[in-house]
């Protein structure tokens, strides 16, 4: 972003003063990529991430039933050719619901993720940008929140909303963006002081241009890897959410739903708490592996 | 000493009283009352209870008479349950929750510390691996299934175990494994990196040159600074029991807080709600209190309050 203004001396003197750990470059995102590449767990996970994406996309596209076809006739049959995870007890196809739910799962953790990230950014680029008396007062209202258990708001939210999609990402936006805050005020903290962001202002550029153009790219490292994390947790917590009653309202569902609702039946038929539960895991490993590679690939310095 | 705890305790009061009025304003942003699911009441008969529990007074004075109960200690009466309050529902339920949540942190302490100290020990050898492996599945799998599945095979298929119910001792083993499963994965992968970094560290090295066994340099030297994060995740640890607890106890029929909020959530008893999230707040605000001070007699590199640079 700053090279608009081909302002060679900074660049020169970034250099000599031995900070391209601070000021990532074109150089940082390529070795990156490098260290992510030989991380196996990372590329397999995000391998699976990818696969999924595309499979919950085109998949109900491609298929015969719907998320929402009722067969009374074919309830609860196993898996088969037709049916390949089988069906639930109103005889809706499992594997076309499960491939729903990745739909819902997934949106859920990426919008959710994406409001933290609006809120968090903006929240912490602001507290650690301007510093002082106002760093003092947001952070010790960060902290306040932070010492209940978010869940416990989440839980709140959705009993005053109605059970929904689009409420839940509001819950889980407004609730979770505490961490982003923190992580986004460190960086801009470290960064604020470096002579690319004085430079800048010399040249007249105000608060926010500073934050959103200097201050956010060069922590963009440590906000991908709170991301990567956050969206896992954000499925998670929906399936939690599903089962004491308070997820996606039906005849929608997410995995969480599906699998409580498997719960119910494991007695009888147990496949249809195995494909979600399934699901559910997998991803979750395929966001752990991915994240923990992310970490080292983006941060060395948190490298153990 | 004794300015940090003041400091602490009023902080903490501060952050109750911000969670007290925004739960109180949230839950009376709902539309309707907490009567309006009976719609057979005849209206005089819905005055009256309305009348009883104050519905009808302006909410800000609503809200005075809730902090001033708050503060005698009394969390109202259940809306649901004629004649019980929330008081009495936490002093009942309560004691159960404590112990099975206390068992499930002894378990995941007992298991997750030798386990984190192993791997690091054998790093990047097969136990590691293990233990790695494990520890990824425990964060991978959601309560409720892990809690099917150990029923399904434990309780169903081998008959070992009760599938649920808290009568015997046999009935607690199941609940207290599925409810320690996340935080003993967590204690042992945070166990395991923190003993790694010291055992890279000069003193570890003089105990070695100084010829002392294997065992001694481990557990005499390294675990105990070591095990200083792992103190730190005890407030965490506690909030995730607690919510944790939530499930479990629905999934085992397990008379604890845990499954009377969720049954209050499918109710819509606002009141119990309210008591039960307060009550939780007040415990994990409590827990990360007590860390914050026995941290510093475990570190003396540490000084009070200071943990947070």
């Amino acid at each position: 972003m700053e090279k608009q203004y081909d302002f060679s001396p900074l660049n020169l003197s970034a250099q000599s003063a031995g900070q391209e750990a601070a000021a990532p470059s074109a150089g940082y995102w390529s070795d990156a990529w490098l260290r992510l590449k030989k991380d196996k767990g990372a590329m397999l996970g995000l391998g699976f991430i990818l696969l999924l994406l595309t499979v919950a996309i085109i998949g109900p596209m491609l298929s015969s039933f719907s998320y929402e076809d009722q067969n009374f006739l074919q309830a609860n049959l196993g898996p088969s050719a037709e049916h390949w995870f089988g069906t639930d007890s109103l005889g809706r196809d499992l594997f076309i619901r499960v491939l729903y739910g990745a739909r819902i799962s997934l949106a859920i953790g990426i919008v959710a993720s994406l409001i933290n990230l609006v809120i968090g950014v903006i929240y912490g680029g602001i507290s650690g940008y301007v510093g002082g008396r106002t760093d003092r007062i947001m952070m010790n209202i960060v902290d306040v929140l932070y010492s209940v258990p978010t869940l416990l708001y989440v839980i709140l939210l959705m009993v005053v909303f109605k059970p929904g999609l689009m409420n839940i990402f509001i819950a889980f936006g407004i609730s979770y963006w505490l961490q982003m805050a923190r992580i986004v005020r460190g960086e801009v903290l470290k960064l604020k002081e470096q002579e690319f962001v004085l430079a800048s202002r010399s040249m007249g550029a105000n608060g926010s241009r500073i934050i959103l153009k200097h201050l956010i790219p060069n922590a963009v490292g440590a906000i991908i890897v709170s991301l990567s994390m956050s969206i896992p947790d954000a499925i998670f917590t929906e399936a939690f959410l599903s089962f004491i009653g308070l997820g996606v309202s039906a005849p929608m569902a997410s995995w969480g739903v599906l699998a409580s609702d498997g719960v119910n039946t494991i007695r009888v038929f147990p496949f249809q708490l195995f494909f979600p539960a399934m699901a559910i895991s997998l991803t979750m490993l395929a966001f752990n592996f991915l994240s923990d590679g992310l970490r080292d690939a983006l941060d060395p310095k948190m490298r153990r | 000493m004794l300015n940090y705890l003041i400091k602490r305790i009023g902080n903490s009061i501060i952050v109750l009283w911000v969670v007290m009025t925004v739960t109180f304003f949230l839950m009376h942003a709902i539309p309707g009352g907490p009567f309006t699911a009976e719609k057979s009441l005849p209206p005089a008969v819905k005055a009256n209870i309305e009348a009883r529990y104050k519905l009808n007074d302006p909410l800000l004075t609503q809200y005075k008479d809730y902090l001033a109960n708050v503060a005698r200690g009394d969390l109202g009466p259940s809306f649901k349950y004629v004649g019980r309050s929330v008081n009495d529902i936490i002093a009942e339920s309560f004691p159960v929750s404590l112990e099975l949540g206390l068992e499930s942190i002894f378990l995941a302490l007992l298991v997750g510390v030798p386990a984190g100290v192993l791997a690091a020990y054998r790093r990047s050898r097969w136990p590691d691996r293990a233990v790695n492996l494990l520890t990824t599945l425990g964060v991978a799998v959601p309560s409720f299934v892990l809690s099917a599945l150990l029923v399904e095979f434990f309780a169903m298929k081998l008959g070992w175990l009760p599938a649920a119910m808290w009568n015997s001792w046999a009935s607690r083993i199941l609940p207290a494994v599925a409810l320690a499963a996340m935080p003993m994965a967590f204690i042992t992968r945070l166990t395991r990196s923190s003993v790694l970094d010291v055992l890279g560290q000069d003193y570890i090295k003089t105990a070695k040159a100084k010829g002392l066994s294997t065992g001694a340099v481990l557990f005499r030297h390294a675990l105990p600074n070591a095990l200083i994060p792992v103190v730190t995740y005890l407030g965490p640890m506690a909030a995730g029991i607690l919510t944790g607890s939530f499930v479990i106890e629905t999934i085992f029929a397990i008379p604890g807080l845990g499954s009377y909020f969720v049954t209050s959530i499918y109710n819509r008893d606002y009141t119990v709600i309210l008591g039960i999230t307060l009550f939780y707040s007040a415990i994990v605000i409590f827990m990360n209190m007590l860390v914050d001070l026995i941290y510093p007699l475990l570190d003396p590199r540490i000084k009070l309050g200071e943990r947070e640079e």
